[in-house]
């Protein structure tokens, strides 16, 4: 118990640290504010919502029955079918973020524990799933993503699946490298020697010393996991309309880019915003965390 | 050394195999039914039996893999279900104009990174630093269809400089190759800023400046050499980064190559022709991967092989 007590301020003090630290890089902090204000936007949508988002209004269409630039009563214009973009675009951040929590989630816990278990295990275990993980690793990950999206009817939720499946691989990799040295090292062995349980190994020692590559990699994921879900709807093979994604109003919109740019372009922004933001603390988190690395990267 | 290749050479031909055996039982579980297709809407249940018949999709899972299995080793990956051709012949007819995107979109890549890389790592930590950097950032942050599209916009619509789309001349592989070596000259500038720090730190480039030589020839004699090695290794790496980035830059851009192929093949659940492009692409990851590992420690002496 005691235990838990000391270590509890200390956990924090750290979080807080590392905050700050993220804090004092501009990059990073700007990274931040953007995940910030996205959040913001996903979780209060229906307060900031300018209009409805599904309501295919005449009002939304000029005279020619196109749709309507920026400016005026719909701030960033109208879609093909007279429907407010910016409500869209808002609803779309709660796609876009649900999905990259979701199955970046999934693909965080999968690859983790595939690698933790290959790497403290061993032997069979780890030739097994390895060799699994080279597998798929060899797979091209967006066909087999458009596959699998083709198979089960795409909902949010399968989409969340898709992505979780094709993405985990990287994370086992780094995981599985890192737990496989981290278990010949003395620490470890001295508890195997005074017969510790592998589950209290596992929870009390190696689990901390991974947790800074699982927060790196985890939050290098979500930016990948955007990116792919953005494709995915880009192809017509993900979120599915007329819910709202950013990827799928430039698959709706795309033939019109010429015409109609707003459409294209800025939920475009918004995309690469999203994935940078994460990027940009990611690649911060990494030079925090591991101090072999400080002030290499740019 | 020998040892070493015979045993990654039966790894990644089990890999390939495994991948033959889950692709398989992906394509199986489709709900569409490929003779429906076949046949067509207006078909009979009788014809559409018959064609199931034919096809011998009426087998047991096993026994069709396996007989597709035996067909692929004696190099006859099928018969399209809705274009009369071979898959094979498919394949071939569109992977010169994948090939010819690919290696462009390398050589775009390539000499965008590294520029980017050795400006970013002899101006460390200044403003060009940066700005380089978030531009790198930036490349590995947006989504190929979005760059496709902008480039489109700009060059193609706004300038009329280029052709909107297509395929057949220089001027047509302008905006494909850029947009598919973008997302990798980010990943290749930060590759070759890091390396070329490294190297930048290392004695023999002080001993380098300690006999005076002068600061062009120690950075193209001394340090690129020896910081580039290691950032081109990573191509074969790439493969896969590319056999995903070509079936979205193809379809932007109407290139008529294998990204196309797949993409068409999927939306009319053509699966011999989806298995073949899955195999062709998967085969070409497994080459990088394992020309990868043979190239490093040639360029790289330090990396054992064991």
């Amino acid at each position: 118990m005691s235990d838990a007590q000391t270590l509890r301020p200390k956990a924090q003090s750290r979080f807080a640290v590392v905050m700050s630290e993220l804090m004092r890089r501009p990059r990073a902090a700007f990274g931040m504010a953007v995940i910030v204000v996205m959040v913001f936007g996903a979780v209060f949508a229906p307060l900031i919502m300018p209009h409805d988002p599904f309501e295919q209004s005449f009002d939304g269409l000029d005279l020619m029955g196109g749709p309507l630039p920026p400016g005026g009563d719909y701030l960033l214009g109208t879609d093909l079918l007279g429907r407010d973009l910016a409500s869209r675009l808002i609803l779309g951040t709660r796609t876009s973020l649900i999905i990259g929590l979701v199955a970046n989630g999934i693909a965080v816990i999968l690859g983790a524990g595939v690698g933790i278990a290959a790497g403290f295990f061993g032997g069979w275990t780890a030739a097994i799933l390895m060799r699994f993980t080279d597998l798929m690793m060899a797979f091209p990950a967006l066909l087999l993503a458009i596959v699998l999206a083709a198979i089960f009817q795409p909902s949010l939720m399968i989409v969340a699946l898709v992505i979780a499946m094709v993405n985990w691989v990287q994370m086992s990799r780094v995981i599985y490298t890192e737990t496989r040295s981290l278990a010949e090292r003395e620490f470890i062995q001295v508890q195997r020697a005074i017969g510790s349980s592998s589950l209290r190994i596992l929870g009390k020692h190696l689990l901390p010393h991974l947790l800074s590559s699982i927060v790196v990699f985890g939050t290098l994921g979500i930016s990948t996991t955007v990116l792919l879900e953005a494709t995915l709807s880009f192809l017509g093979v993900g979120v599915q309309p007329p819910m709202p994604s950013w990827g799928n109003i430039i698959f709706e919109n795309q033939t019109y880019f010429s015409t109609a740019p707003w459409l294209v372009f800025i939920p475009g922004l918004l995309i690469v915003l999203l994935a940078l933001a994460f990027n940009l603390v990611g690649d911060a988190l990494r030079d925090i965390l591991d101090p072999t690395l400080k002030g290499r990267h740019g | 050394m020998s040892g070493y290749l015979v045993r990654r050479l039966i790894e990644s031909a089990l890999i390939l195999l495994g991948i033959t055996f889950v692709t398989f039982v992906l394509l199986y579980m489709v709900p569409a039914d490929p003779a429906r297709q076949i046949a067509g809407r207006s078909a009979t249940a009788e014809t559409v039996a018959n064609i199931r018949d034919q096809l011998g999709l009426n087998d047991p899972l096993f026994v069709q893999y396996f007989r597709y299995l035996g067909n692929l080793l004696q190099g006859d990956m099928g018969r399209s279900y809705l274009q009369r051709a071979e898959v094979a012949d498919l394949i071939a007819a569109r992977l010169p104009a994948s090939l010819l995107l690919m290696v462009s979109a390398i050589v775009t890549e390539l000499i965008l990174g590294l520029t980017i890389g050795v400006v970013a790592a002899l101006r460390r930590n200044r403003p060009a630093d940066h700005t380089l950097m978030i531009f790198s950032f930036v490349s590995i942050s947006a989504p190929q269809f979005v760059i496709g599209i902008l480039l489109l916009y700009v060059f193609a619509v706004q300038f009329g400089w280029l052709p909107i789309g297509g395929y057949g001349t220089f001027a047509h592989l302008i905006l494909p190759s850029i947009t598919l070596g973008f997302l990798g000259a980010g990943w290749y500038s930060r590759m070759m800023r890091s390396s070329m720090i490294d190297v930048l730190e290392q004695d023999f480039v002080r001993t380098a400046r300690a006999k005076g030589l002068s600061r062009l020839h120690i950075i193209t004699r001394h340090v690129m050499p020896n910081a580039i090695l290691p950032v081109i290794a990573m191509i074969g790496i790439d493969i896969g980064l590319f056999m995903s980035g070509i079936v979205v830059v193809e379809s932007v851009f109407g290139w008529p190559g294998i990204g196309q192929l797949a993409w068409q093949a999927i939306q009319r659940v053509d699966i011999p022709v989806i298995m073949g492009v899955t195999m062709v692409s998967a085969t070409a990851i497994v080459l990088g991967n394992l020309i990868a590992d043979l190239v490093a420690p040639l360029i790289d002496p330090r990396i054992k092989t064991k």
